[in-house]
């Protein structure tokens, strides 16, 4: 699993690739955690190159949402593969989350 | 085929099961997202029995078979540890789990929207999971 942060403004675009499970969730967990991710008011999730998620992933997900939220910080995620989002879809996270097709949607929904 | 794999409990043998259980299914006619589910199910019951059962204990090992007759995939995982307590398990509320930012517990609940049966067995000290999923 590679993260890689590039920031645009108020807008925090993390990269995710590899597969995200039991073994791997831990550092997004630690990425999502970092005091700093609070300044933004965006965070954009490129999931072009996840390809895989389990429900240690999506817990990393579930439990960082409110935080965000109550914070005014959007999460917003784009370029999810059909098999991945099958999986928030399971759950019905899809409705819980946002998830767009690609980052020009992402950058509309953020910025409304 | 090889049909049979047994692996240490450490989380970064998950990778292995999942590739493992891959090139199983490599055999049959499945879509990306159905092989995904099939994979991500195992996986999910692997992980538990590793963290939750074993305590990410490397010197103990869980066992994961794959059979299929007439359609019907048959995963059997074996492991030693904690028996899991079906009747202490209640269905995650995911809007509470957003609420309270809960991290864990969802898991289950995949593998039980996934699978067409989900059976754990426990006999002296030796726990079974019994997954099925009808492919054809």
């Amino acid at each position: 699993m590679k993260i890689t942060n590039q920031i645009k403004d108020t807008t925090i675009i993390i990269t995710l690739d590899g597969e995200l499970d039991a073994s791997s969730s831990v550092m997004l967990d630690e990425a999502l955690s970092d005091p700093e991710i609070m300044t933004y008011s965006k965070i954009l999730v490129d999931c072009k190159d996840l390809n895989y998620i389990s429900s240690a992933g999506l817990g990393v997900f579930i439990s960082h949402l409110q935080r965000f939220e109550d914070a005014q910080i959007k999460l917003i995620f784009y370029n999810m593969q059909d098999k991945v989002r099958n999986v928030f879809e399971i759950l019905g996270l899809d409705l819980l989350m946002t998830i767009v097709s690609d980052y020009e949607e992402a950058m509309t929904i953020a910025d409304e | 085929m090889n049909n049979k794999i047994t692996v240490s409990c450490t989380k970064k043998n998950l990778k292995q099961i999942r590739d493992f259980v891959t090139e199983y299914l490599a055999a049959y006619t499945l879509t990306d997202i159905q092989m995904n589910q099939i994979v991500l199910a195992v996986d999910e019951i692997c992980a538990n029995l590793i963290i939750h059962a074993n305590s990410e204990d490397p010197s103990k090992s869980i066992s994961l078979s794959i059979t299929e007759k007439a359609g019907m995939l048959k995963f059997e995982i074996v492991d030693n540890g904690v028996a899991f307590r079906r009747s202490e398990y209640k269905e995650p509320n995911i809007e509470e789990h957003i609420r309270v930012g809960k991290k864990g517990g969802v898991g289950i609940a995949l593998v039980n929207r996934i699978m067409d049966r989900v059976e754990f067995e426990t006999s002296d000290r030796q726990n079974t999971c019994f997954l099925y999923k009808k492919i054809k």
